[in-house]
C-alpha cells in the first residue's frame, strides 16, 4: 500500500540532538527495502509560495497554507505492506522523535 | 486512562462504576468527530494513473478478497462458537490505535460483543446517526489505512494491550452499571467483557495489567447478586449480603492480584481489600488509603483523589474525611460529579449532622446519572430528614 | 529544480466542477509534472511520535486546521516564479488553494547535521 509521509516540524517535541540524528541511515535502510520510493527535505516555511484565485484576482502569499505551529518540513512516499509497517518506518525517521510524522494512505481511484 | 474506579465505601460505592463518570471523563480526552470533507470535483481520475490503477487493482485481487473478508467478519458480530483466535485478532484490530479512541470502543462493542448501534449510542449519549457514522467511518479507515487484521507481533504487543485493555474496561463498565435509564447491571455484557478479558491473559499470562483487569472485573462481578435488592433498588457495599457474593470470581480475583502494581493492579488490590472483609467492619481501611496512595502517584486525577479521600474518612474519621473531600473539590476538575455531594452527604449523616446531610443530597440528585441512583439519593434523603 | 505542490482543501475556496485534467494533461506534456496523486481524506490519516523512546500512534492528521492537504503533484520548473504559475492554473487555486515549496535534498555524503540542524532550528 503506498503512503504519503509527512515529515512535519513541531515545537512540542523533544529537543534536537544532532548527534541522534539518523536521517542518513534511515534513507539508506528504507531504500535498500524497497520502503521509501521518492522523497526529500523541503525548503523552509518561510520560502513557501500559497496560490489562491478568489473572483478575478490571483493572490500569491508567501509562507505555507496554514497557519499552524506544525509544518512540513519534508516528504516520502512510502510503499508498505500494511499501516503497522508504515508506522514502523516512520517511528525510526528522526523526526518522529524531533517532530512528528503523518501517514496518509493515496487514493486509489475506484 | 482515567478509569473510574470501583466505589468503595459507604453511599458511594451506590454508582460503583459509574459509566456516565467514566465516559465523560473519557470523553474530555477523546478528539472530537471529524466533520466528513468533500474536497470537490477536482478529485476525478488522471488517465496516467487510471491505468497505473488498473494495474494495481489486477495484483491486489487477493489483497482485495481479504479486505472484503475483514469486513464481513467486522459486518458481522462474533458467533459465539468462533475460536478465541478469531476473536482476539477481531479486538486487537478494532482496538488498533491508528483508529480514534471512540470509535475503537464503539466498534469492539458493535462487533465484539455485539451490541446494536442504539445500545451503543445510548451508552455514549450521542445520537444513534453519529454512533453508526462513528462505526462505519472506523471500519472504512481500516480498509483504506491498510490496518492489518491481525494479533499484533510479539514485538507490539505490549504498546497494544493498553488500548485493548481500556476499551475491555469500558465494555466492562457498560455492563456493570447502564451510563443512563433503568437499568443498572447488565451481567451479560459484563461477563462478555470478563471472557474476553481472559483470551487475552491467556495471549499473555506474564502480563500484569491484564491480570490485574481479569482481577478486578471478577472482584466487581462477584457482588453483582448483591448490588440489588429483590425490588432492583441499589444495595450499597456495606449493606450488601456478603453471602450472595460469588466467592469462586472472589477468589479467582484474590489469586490474580500481585505487588506489581500498575493501574489495573492497584485497582483489584483495593477490591481485594473489601472482597476479604468478611463484614464490612473488618474492612482494612488503612490499607485502602495505602493503596490509594499509590494510585494517586500513578494517576493523578480528581476521582482517584475524591475516592482516596473517601477511604481516608473511613480510616481516619468522618471529619477527616469531609476536610480531604473539601480540599480535592476546591482543587477543581470535578465539577458538578455528583458523588462529591453524595460523599459528602454521607459523612455529614454519619456525623449526625442531618440538615447539612440533606442539603447535600439534594445536591447530589440534580446530578445522579441513573434512575436507580437518584431513588437511592431520594431514600437517604427521606431518612435524614426523618430524623 | 524539484518543487512539491499540494493541493489543498480550503473553506475560504469557490466551489468548482472543474475537473484538473487538462492542467495534467498540459504540464505533463511540458514536462513539468512528473507524478501526483490524490490522498485519503484526514479521517484516514494517522500520526507517528516518538516521545521518551514510546511509539505514540493517534489518529488523525499532523495539524488540526480547516484547510488540509487533498494531494500533491511533483513539478520540474527552473524557478519558485515557474512553479507559482504553474500551481495558478490549477483549478484547486480557485476551489480551495495550493502551495508549492522547492525540494531541498540532503547532501548525505558530507555533514547533514549543519543543514538539518538549520532546519530543525525553524
Amino acid at each position: 500500500m503506498k503512503y504519503f509521509m509527512f515529515v512535519v516540524e513541531d515545537p512540542t517535541a523533544e529537543p534536537y540532538v544532532p548527534e541522534e540524528d539518523n536521517i542518513g541511515a534511515w534513507v539508506e535502510e528504507m531504500t535498500a527495502r524497497g520502503v521509501n520510493q521518492k522523497g526529500d527535505r523541503l525548503r523552509p516555511a518561510a520560502e513557501a509560495k500559497t496560490v489562491r484565485r478568489r473572483g478575478d484576482e490571483l493572490i500569491v502569499t508567501d509562507g505555507p497554507f496554514t497557519e499552524s505551529r506544525e509544518v512540513i518540513a519534508g516528504y516520502d512516499i512510502l510503499e508498505c505492506a500494511d499501516l503497522d509497517e508504515a508506522i514502523e518506518v516512520a517511528s525510526k525517521h528522526p523526526m518522529a522523535r524531533f517532530g512528528r510524522i503523518e501517514i496518509r494512505p493515496f487514493w486509489i481511484w475506484e | 486512562m482515567v478509569s473510574t474506579l470501583i466505589r468503595i465505601t459507604g453511599d458511594w460505592s451506590l454508582a460503583e462504576d459509574c459509566t456516565a463518570e467514566a465516559f465523560e471523563a473519557a470523553l474530555e480526552k477523546w478528539e472530537r468527530d471529524g466533520v466528513p470533507r468533500n474536497p470537490g470535483a477536482w478529485l476525478t481520475t488522471v488517465a496516467k494513473n487510471r491505468a497505473l490503477d488498473r494495474l494495481r487493482r489486477a495484483t491486489n485481487e487477493a489483497k482485495k478478497l481479504k479486505e472484503v473478508a475483514i469486513m464481513n467478519e467486522l459486518e458481522e458480530p462474533a458467533d459465539a462458537e468462533d475460536v478465541s483466535d478469531d476473536r482476539l485478532r477481531l479486538i486487537f484490530t478494532c482496538c488498533h490505535p491508528a483508529l480514534p479512541l471512540e470509535a475503537r470502543v464503539a466498534l469492539t462493542l458493535r462487533t465484539v460483543a455485539g451490541l446494536t448501534t442504539p445500545e451503543i449510542a445510548s451508552a455514549f449519549l450521542v445520537p444513534e446517526a453519529t454512533m453508526a457514522q462513528r462505526i462505519v467511518r472506523a471500519k472504512r479507515k481500516i480498509t483504506n489505512a491498510g490496518i492489518p487484521y491481525r494479533v499484533p507481533p510479539v514485538h507490539l504487543l505490549p504498546e497494544r494491550l493498553g488500548g485493548v485493555l481500556s476499551v475491555l474496561y469500558l465494555l466492562f463498565n457498560e455492563g456493570y452499571s447502564a451510563s443512563s435509564g433503568t437499568q443498572l447491571v447488565r451481567t451479560d455484557l459484563a461477563g462478555e467483557a470478563i471472557r474476553l478479558t481472559r483470551a487475552v491473559v491467556g495471549l499473555m499470562p506474564d502480563e500484569p495489567e491484564a491480570t490485574g483487569l481479569l482481577a478486578l472485573m471478577l472482584l466487581q462481578h462477584s457482588r453483582r447478586d448483591a448490588r440489588l435488592d429483590p425490588a432492583g433498588e441499589l444495595v450499597t457495599l456495606d449493606e450488601q449480603d456478603r453471602s450472595l457474593w460469588d466467592h469462586a470470581a472472589i477468589a479467582e480475583g484474590l489469586s490474580l492480584v500481585t505487588e506489581r502494581g500498575g493501574g489495573y493492579q492497584l485497582q483489584a488490590a483495593i477490591a481485594a481489600v473489601h472482597a476479604r472483609a468478611m463484614q464490612p467492619e473488618s474492612t482494612a481501611w488503612h490499607e485502602v488509603v495505602a493503596l490509594y496512595d499509590r494510585l494517586a502517584a500513578l494517576s493523578p486525577t480528581p476521582v482517584v483523589a475524591l475516592n482516596r479521600a473517601i477511604a481516608i474518612g473511613m480510616a481516619h474519621g468522618f471529619e477527616t474525611g469531609l476536610a480531604e473531600i473539601d480540599r480535592v473539590a476546591a482543587s477543581g476538575g470535578l465539577g458538578g460529579y455528583y458523588l462529591v455531594a453524595a460523599a459528602r452527604a454521607d459523612f455529614l449523616r454519619r456525623l449526625g449532622r442531618r440538615g447539612e446531610a440533606a442539603a447535600e443530597y439534594r445536591r447530589a440528585l440534580e446530578t445522579a446519572p441513573t434512575e436507580p441512583e437518584q431513588r437511592f439519593l431520594v431514600r437517604r434523603l427521606e431518612q435524614v430528614e426523618a430524623g | 529544480m524539484e518543487y512539491l505542490m499540494f493541493v489543498v482543501v480550503d473553506p475560504t475556496g469557490e466551489p468548482s466542477d472543474e475537473s484538473p485534467q487538462a492542467w495534467v494533461d498540459e504540464l505533463e506534456a511540458a514536462g513539468t509534472r512528473l507524478h501526483g496523486d490524490r490522498l485519503r481524506p484526514v479521517e484516514d490519516a494517522t500520526t507517528v511520535r516518538v516521545r521518551n523512546g514510546e511509539v505514540i500512534v493517534t489518529d488523525g492528521p499532523f495539524t488540526e486546521s480547516k484547510e488540509w492537504i487533498a494531494g500533491y503533484d511533483l513539478l520540474e520548473c527552473d524557478s519558485l516564479e515557474e512553479a507559482v504559475a504553474a500551481a495558478a492554473k490549477h483549478p484547486m487555486a480557485r476551489a480551495g488553494a495550493v502551495e508549492v515549496r522547492a525540494a531541498w535534498p540532503f547532501d548525505l555524503g558530507n555533514a547533514p547535521e549543519a543543514s538539518t540542524a538549520e532546519e530543525a532550528a525553524q
